[in-house]
C-alpha cells in the first residue's frame, strides 16, 4: 500500500527513538504510546517515556513471503522483543550472523527499513540486534 | 429475549470461482437458504452481510444493500458487518440479537468474499488490514508471520512440534474430501506438509488456509415460530463475542487467544453446557497453529496438550471429538467473510443429520468458533437440536 509521507512523519519519534509512554496513575509502560491507559481508562495520566532499547527475544520468525513493499528485503527476521522496562514490541531483527533465539539479548538500533521504489521515500525505523 | 432458531441454510462451493462474481456468489447461497426455509424474498425483514474487504478485493463497497438487492429483498434494512475474518460470525451474532430482541421475525445472515479477482499479493495486503497497520504491517509483518510468532513460542513453551501442526492440515483435508462444497477434496500427508514451501518459519504453505471465493447464508426466526418453516429447527443456545488488543505483541500471552477464552466461557454459561457436552465443532484454523490454540482455549484440552491429541487422531471424524468436519478453513477454503456463516451451516447439517459421508454419529450439541485478525476478535456460538 502506498503511504503518504505524513503517515510516517506522524509517528517518527516512536519509530526512530523508541519513545512510548507511561501512565502516572498506575505506572504501566506502553510502546507504542497509548492515548488511554488500558488499566485506568479516563483516569489515565499519560506522560512520554524514552525506552533504553535493551531486551530479549520472546518469539521470532523468518518472513520468506513478504508484502510487496518488502519484496527487496526478504527473507527477513521479525521478533517480538520484551523490553527491560516491560512492554513487548514487534520489530526487525538485524542479520548479523547470529541466528535469532528465544531469550537472546537484543539492543535497539536505527536502520533503513525499506525504500519505496527508485524515487520514493526511504523509510527508517528502530530494529533490534541480537548481541548474545 | 426470545429463543432463536436457524431454519434455512445455504452455501456455495468454495474455491476459485472464476465464473462467479460477488453477486452470483451471494445469490447462490441466499437462494439455497430461502428454499431450505421454504420462504420467499418477500418474507425477509432484515439482512446482515458479513464481509471483510470487498472494496480491496473487488472495488465494491456497500455490499449489504447489494446483497439485499440481488436477492430481491425489496427495500428492507441491510447492514454490512466487518470484523476481519470474524465478519461472518459477527454478522450471525447481530442477526441473533435482532431476532432475540423481538425487533425482527425473519432475518437473513449472509457472508461473502470474492478474493481471486486480485493477485495473491494484493489479497495478502488486504488481509493484512486485520492487523495493526501502523506497527505490524508497516514493518512487513504478514499474517502468516504473526501466527508463526505464536507457533514458535507455543513450540518453545509446550514442546509442540511441526508434525503436530502438520497433522491439523492432514485431518482437515481428510474431512474436506467428504465435503462437496470444499475447495481441496484431496488427501495430503504429513510429509507433504513438512516439505511444502516455507512461508514464515515454522509455517509452510500447507499450514496456511487458502485464498478463496465463496458465500454462505442462514435464515433466523424465533424458535416459537420455527416449525412453520422447518421440521428440524436448530436452536442457537449461546452467542458470545470478545475482543483483545489489535497488536499481537501487546497481549498478556501470545500462546493463547484470550478473546476466545472469554467468548467461550460466556457461551458455555449461556448454553449451560461444558466442553465435554459438545459433539461437533467448527474452529478457526486459518493456520494450523490456530486450531491447536482453539482446542486449548475452548477448553477441550489443557494448554500445551492439543497438538499431541490432534496428531494422535483424537479430533478426527467420529473419534473423541469431531473437529472441522467441513474441512475447516484449511481444507474447505477461507473466503473470509463467508467462513463464520459457513461454520454455522456445517453445524446445522450435522445436527439435522444431513452431513452425509461426514456425519458425526449422535451429534446433538455443536459449536462454532470464528476469529478475526491474530485474535483481536473471537465469536463463539453453541447450537442444539430443538426437538
Amino acid at each position: 500500500m502506498e503511504r503518504s509521507s505524513a503517515s510516517l512523519w506522524r509517528k517518527i519519534r516512536s519509530r526512530y527513538n523508541l519513545v512510548g509512554n507511561t501512565c502516572e496513575n498506575c505506572n504501566a509502560n506502553y510502546f507504542p504510546p497509548r492515548i488511554v491507559c488500558r488499566n485506568c481508562g479516563r483516569k489515565s495520566k499519560m506522560v512520554e517515556k524514552q525506552y533504553k532499547g535493551d531486551g530479549e527475544i520472546y518469539s521470532f520468525t523468518k518472513i520468506r513471503v513478504p508484502p510487496d513493499t518488502f519484496k527487496d528485503e526478504a527473507p527477513y527476521d521479525i521478533g517480538i522483543v520484551k523490553l527491560e522496562e516491560g512492554p513487548m514490541v514487534e520489530g526487525h531483527i538485524i542479520e548479523n550472523g547470529i541466528e535469532p533465539k528465544i531469550g537472546g539479548k537484543v539492543r535497539v538500533r536505527f536502520r533503513k527499513m525499506y525504500v519505496d521504489g527508485d524515487e520514493g521515500l526511504i523509510y527508517y525505523h528502530y530494529k533490534f540486534e541480537q548481541i548474545g | 429475549m426470545r429463543d432463536v432458531a436457524i431454519v434455512g441454510v445455504g452455501l456455495t462451493k468454495f474455491g476459485e470461482r472464476w465464473s462467479s462474481g460477488l453477486k452470483e456468489l451471494m445469490a447462490e447461497a441466499g437462494i439455497m437458504a430461502l428454499e431450505d426455509a421454504k420462504i420467499t424474498s418477500n418474507d425477509v425483514e432484515m439482512l446482515y452481510g458479513g464481509t471483510m474487504a470487498p472494496g480491496r478485493f473487488t472495488g465494491q463497497e456497500h455490499v449489504a444493500a447489494l446483497m439485499a438487492d440481488q436477492l430481491g429483498f425489496k427495500n428492507i434494512p441491510a447492514v454490512r458487518i466487518e470484523n476481519a475474518c470474524a465478519s461472518g460470525g459477527s454478522a450471525l451474532r447481530q442477526g441473533y440479537i435482532a431476532v432475540a430482541s423481538g425487533i425482527h421475525d425473519v432475518v437473513v445472515v449472509g457472508g461473502v468474499e470474492k478474493m481471486t479477482d486480485v493477485t495473491s499479493s494484493e489479497a495478502s495486503t488486504a488481509l493484512g488490514g486485520a492487523g495493526d497497520q501502523e506497527w505490524e504491517l508497516f514493518q512487513g509483518i504478514t499474517f502468516p508471520g504473526l501466527y508463526a510468532l505464536i507457533a514458535n513460542r507455543h513450540m518453545h513453551d509446550y514442546g509442540t512440534t511441526e508434525e503436530m501442526l502438520a497433522s491439523v492440515a492432514v485431518k482437515n483435508h481428510d474431512n474436506a474430501v467428504k465435503n462437496q462444497f470444499a475447495q481441496f477434496r484431496k488427501k495430503i500427508t504429513i510429509d507433504e506438509v513438512l516439505n511444502s514451501k516455507i512461508v514464515s518459519d515454522p509455517l509452510k504453505l500447507l499450514d496456511c488456509s487458502p485464498i478463496s471465493d465463496g458465500a454462505a447464508a442462514v435464515v433466523l426466526v424465533p424458535l416459537e415460530k420455527a416449525r412453520k418453516f422447518n421440521d428440524t429447527p436448530i436452536k442457537i443456545v449461546a452467542s458470545a463475542q470478545a475482543t483483545d488488543t489489535l497488536r499481537l505483541a501487546e497481549r498478556d500471552s501470545i500462546t493463547e487467544l484470550k478473546a476466545t477464552k472469554i467468548a467461550a466461557a460466556k457461551a458455555y454459561e449461556q448454553a449451560k453446557v461444558q466442553p465435554k457436552d459438545i459433539n461437533v465443532v467448527e474452529v478457526h484454523d486459518c493456520f494450523t497453529i490456530a486450531e491447536i490454540l482453539a482446542m486449548e482455549d475452548l477448553g477441550f484440552y489443557q494448554k500445551g496438550k492439543a497438538g499431541k491429541a490432534i496428531l494422535d487422531g483424537e479430533t478426527a471424524l467420529n473419534s473423541k471429538l469431531s473437529v472441522n468436519t467441513s474441512g475447516g478453513l484449511k481444507g474447505c477454503g477461507h473466503p473470509v467473510g463467508a467462513t463464520g456463516v459457513k461454520q454455522a451451516v456445517e453445524i446445522v447439517w450435522q445436527l439435522r443429520g444431513d452431513a452425509k459421508d461426514r456425519q458425526v454419529n449422535g451429534a446433538n450439541v455443536g459449536m462454532t468458533h470464528n476469529v478475526g485478525g491474530s485474535g483481536s476478535t473471537a465469536v463463539v456460538h453453541i447450537y442444539k437440536r430443538a426437538d
